[in-house]
């Protein structure tokens, strides 16, 4: 069955502001499993349209299902299911590596038992054996990052949203962190991306690029690369958002 | 009379930010300060902005030091912090405004040299400045930090969370900026934009790695360099990683970026490696290091 | 001076543009000023009172229906034993209960002396307070009427007067206090916030790497709020003459004088709080427990200074509002001049100058 496997199902979904078409029909979807890259300039409207897909906003109108759950009727069900993180907001600064854990265990229901097996596995992943004491504001930005990733898989969740994970943080750092990814999406679960960093654009098993408020393309970041004739990733956005 | 850094350090309590840091940056140079956040990069453009005090060693800034002189650097310097530093609940025109008259000027005064950046704003002029995109908020902070026709410019960190597109456009301006004379220190995480510098530094940790002309700066990575890719990138990644001749492993957009600890190696050995442990498609081909690849060698 | 002009249209597009912060200048001396004036006012009336007469002469006769005609008064219950008191008290129904002795009329005449009780419900104390001082006073008229018309003793009854406050308005008392908090509130608490903001959003940092000198940054930034503070102190005024019927009765001139006096002084110390916050939360905390809370506890505009403990008496000499709520009562309540208030005058523009001082020694022209 074709159709079980796709985690995130998109039909002609759109957000309007008052007249202005911040979401404009876009349709698409996700295997599970899949590293998929939500590319777009300031402004087209990912944010957006990603808000609809973790179940915060409400569409204007279309369809969409997220693991399942319908965005209009199913939003906690969605939430449940979901793992998210952001650059702006992703652990409690003032907290101790152990207490953030203990605290997004918490909230996802999970049991003492289980926290505690879980922050013993990923403390150990991490390498933060000498920090689960210190407060997160302590650490440097990437490892707070691939903390804050790790806390996000917590829960096992079906799908992991990341909204612009690595930016700013230096390069090693980074490639550390794409290895956390690839390995949660070696184990099943679906990634969906948004990032400005071109280079990671290609580590995606499928790009979609949205130009005002529309996806104007998405495939593989080879076969992108192909259509338009380019080299990199960064040229194919430069085409297409250059219009 | 450009910018001149000599062994500044600044500690704030135990946290060392910059540890004897010197550079140069000649008049009418366009100067990269490369590193990912934490490097040190902001306080330096602090110490430099006569915002902060080094509490080691000396910097001029268009010949005029940094402690003792620092009212004249303040009249000829324009500053873009990091951070979108501008009044979000002020119109860009009133902004723009505001900034003429505290330096004194106007915008007709002025207006050739913000005029290529202020016409793609221009239409938006009404538009209070927090409404703006990130592209758009970048284009009106230069504008600012230009509109008493500075002979310095200090620009942290102007791109970063910005589209590509956003960004070359940036990038772009400051080249006909820096065509007007324009002194130029601009800091980045993003390595791709290095190149685009005349010079820059690799800087991190609060220690400069290197300073060089980009093209040149890759030769300081030593190691032959080969990509390489299979059908699946994770498996490619923990075969490699666990190779026992693995010098470095990083993925590096389709491909994964690989030295090796010997001097002489066997391309085809790795291959056989590779095959066995259940890798396809396997493709690999000498390739040359980037920017990016020295930062992370030297940073190592 | 192109860029004080410049400076100060730019803090009048953050005010007027930001809801919350034009809510506290101008919603805030409104609501407050009804609110202390209608609300929070000691004054009584139309209390429900119950009588219980157990003489039920002509004297007392008199004296209830002397009571049932102020209009501070309703008697809602005339009871018959005293064992019915308590349960009156307890359905609420009433704050006092008046009780007449037995012959009371008669000992009144023969012995020159008889007893009323007044019981008042002391679960509002302060209410309890008032409700038996006024009782008093009109016991007090009578017994005067009494001794002016039939009474051949020639007993001088002592007479109490409210000096300036004869018909115990309390709204009166409260002008003042209210005008001294909304003038600091104003002044204070709005300069720190929205200097700063100004850090905290980062724009300080452009602001200090301008040609601009310090001064000419706060004063640009403050300026806008002497004016505002200006026009609150009038609509205060205004609205306590024509709403509340509070007289001004010294000049006028003085009063705006004296407010800008007092506006600078609290600008000097939303300054220095300023120079000491970083973040407009911290700069909000210092601006209502620093100087909000003394402002209304400690300078007398609720609690007479005079029953406060000695320490406290010499803590409230270093707050600005005591010496500007003399100042006001006794310009707008008493109507004295310049010549009587000369040494408050002096104390706020020492305490000006010395908050100025400290600031600008404490102001960074660096971060950090």
């Amino acid at each position: 069955m074709m159709k079980a496997q796709n985690v995130i199902e998109v039909d002609n979904l759109s957000k309007l502001f008052g007249d202005f078409v911040a979401v404009n029909q876009i349709s698409f979807h996700v295997k599970a499993g899949e590293i998929f890259g939500f590319l777009g300039a300031n402004g087209a409207g990912k944010t957006t349209a990603m808000k609809m897909l973790i179940g915060i906003s409400s569409p204007s109108s279309g369809k969409a299902t997220v693991a399942g759950f319908d965005v209009y009727k199913q939003a906690e069900s969605i939430k449940k299911n979901i793992g998210y993180m952001s650059q702006k907001f992703a652990l409690y600064d003032d907290l101790t590596v152990k207490e953030n854990i203990t605290f997004f265990g918490g909230i996802y229901g999970l049991s003492k038992k289980q926290i505690d097996q879980k922050r013993c596995e990923l403390v150990e992943e991490l390498g933060l054996q000498e920090v689960t004491n210190s407060l997160v504001a302590s650490l440097p930005l990437g490892w707070k990052q691939k903390l804050a990733f790790s806390v996000s898989l917590l829960h096992e969740p079906k799908i992991v949203f990341l909204d612009e994970p690595t930016g700013g943080v230096d390069p090693i750092t980074r490639r550390q962190f794409w290895e956390l990814i690839y390995k949660a999406a070696h184990n099943g679960t679906t990634i969906f991306v948004t990032t400005h960093y071109m280079d990671e654009a290609e580590y995606c098993d499928r790009v979609s690029i949205m130009v005002n408020g529309k996806i104007d393309a998405l495939d593989t970041p080879k076969k992108l690369k192909e259509q338009y004739k380019t080299d990199t990733m960064n040229d194919v956005f430069l085409k297409l958002a250059r219009g | 009379m450009g910018i001149l850094v000599k062994n500044i350090s600044k500690s704030y309590g135990k946290v060392t930010a910059l540890s004897n840091i010197s550079l140069d940056v000649k008049p009418g140079e366009l100067y990269g300060l490369i590193g990912p956040d934490g490097a040190g990069k902001t306080t330096l453009f602090r110490i430099l902005t006569t915002l902060l005090i080094a509490d080691k060693g000396q910097a001029t800034v268009t010949g005029f030091d940094v402690l003792s002189d620092y009212k004249s650097i303040r009249n000829s310097v324009g500053y873009m912090p990091g951070r979108f530093s501008l009044y979000q609940d002020l119109t860009v025109e009133e902004n723009l405004n505001f900034f003429a008259t505290i330096f004194g000027t106007s915008i007709a005064e002025n207006y050739d040299l913000i005029k290529d950046i202020y016409v793609q704003i221009e239409p938006f002029k009404n538009r209070r400045a927090g409404k703006l995109s990130g592209g758009m908020k970048q284009k009106l902070a230069l504008s600012c930090a230009l509109i008493h026709k500075p002979k310095v410019l200090f620009l942290d960190e102007p791109t970063t969370g910005v589209d590509p597109v956003s960004r070359k456009e940036f990038w772009e301006m400051l080249k006909r900026l820096q065509q007007k004379g324009i002194t130029i220190l601009v800091s980045t995480p993003y390595m791709d934009e290095a190149a685009l510098c005349d010079r820059i530094a690799l800087i991190q940790g609060g220690k400069i790695l290197e300073i060089d002309i980009p093209k040149a700066i890759v030769g300081h990575f030593l190691k032959p360099l080969y990509n390489i890719s299979a059908s699946n990138m994770y498996s490619l990644i923990t075969s490699l990683t666990h190779y026992e001749h693995t010098y470095s492993v990083f993925p590096f957009g389709e491909f994964v970026h690989y030295t090796d600890k010997r001097e002489a190696m066997n391309v085809e050995e790795i291959k056989s490696y590779l095959v066995q442990q259940g890798l396809t498609n396997i493709h690999i081909e000498l390739t040359q290091p980037t920017i990016e690849d020295t930062f992370m060698e030297l940073a190592k | 001076m192109k860029r004080f002009v410049g400076s100060v249209r730019k803090e009048f597009y953050h005010i007027f543009r930001d809801r919350r912060s034009l809510f506290i200048l101008f919603g805030m001396p409104i609501v407050q000023i009804l609110l202390f004036g209608f609300a929070i006012t000691n004054e009584i009336n139309n209390v429900d009172i119950a009588i219980l007469d157990q003489s039920n002469d002509v004297t007392s006769k008199e004296i209830i229906n002397k009571i049932a005609a102020s209009k501070h008064f309703s008697i809602l219950d005339i009871i018959q034993q005293e064992s019915s008191i308590e349960s009156i008290f307890k359905k609420g129904k009433v704050k006092a209960v008046l009780q007449f002795e037995n012959n009371f009329g008669r000992h009144l005449i023969k012995e020159k002396q008889a007893t009323v009780q007044i019981l008042t419900d002391a679960t509002d104390p302060n209410m309890a307070n008032t409700i038996s001082n006024y009782i008093s006073s009109i016991l007090k008229n009578y017994q005067q009427e009494l001794n002016n018309t039939v009474s051949i003793d020639y007993q001088i009854v002592p007479q109490s007067r409210m000096v300036y406050n004869a018909e115990l308005k309390s709204v009166y008392m409260f002008v003042p206090g209210v005008m001294t908090v909304i003038l600091m509130l104003v002044s204070a608490m709005m300069t720190s916030i929205s200097i700063t903001r100004e850090k905290e959003q980062g724009t300080m940092e452009i602001l200090l790497v301008s040609p601009l000198k310090p001064f000419q940054v706060i004063i640009g930034k403050v300026f806008p709020y002497i004016f505002l503070s200006v026009i609150n102190a009038i609509v205060i005024v205004l609205l306590s003459i024509f709403i509340f019927n509070v007289p001004v009765k010294g000049s006028l001139f003085l009063l705006g004088f004296e407010s800008i006096l007092f506006i600078i002084t609290s600008l000097a110390l939303g300054i220095l709080i300023s120079t000491i916050s970083s973040t407009q939360q911290t700069a909000m905390m210092i601006s209502l427990m620093g100087l909000m809370l003394p402002t209304i506890l400690l300078s007398g505009f609720i609690f007479p200074i005079s029953s406060m403990p000695l320490p406290l008496q010499g803590i409230s000499n270093i707050i600005p509002a005591k010496w500007f709520i003399i100042i006001v009562k006794g310009i707008m309540l008493k109507g004295v001049g310049i010549g009587f208030l000369l040494k408050e005058t002096l104390i706020l523009f020492a305490m000006t100058l010395v908050f100025m001082g400290i600031s600008v020694k404490k102001y960074k022209i660096r971060l950090e």
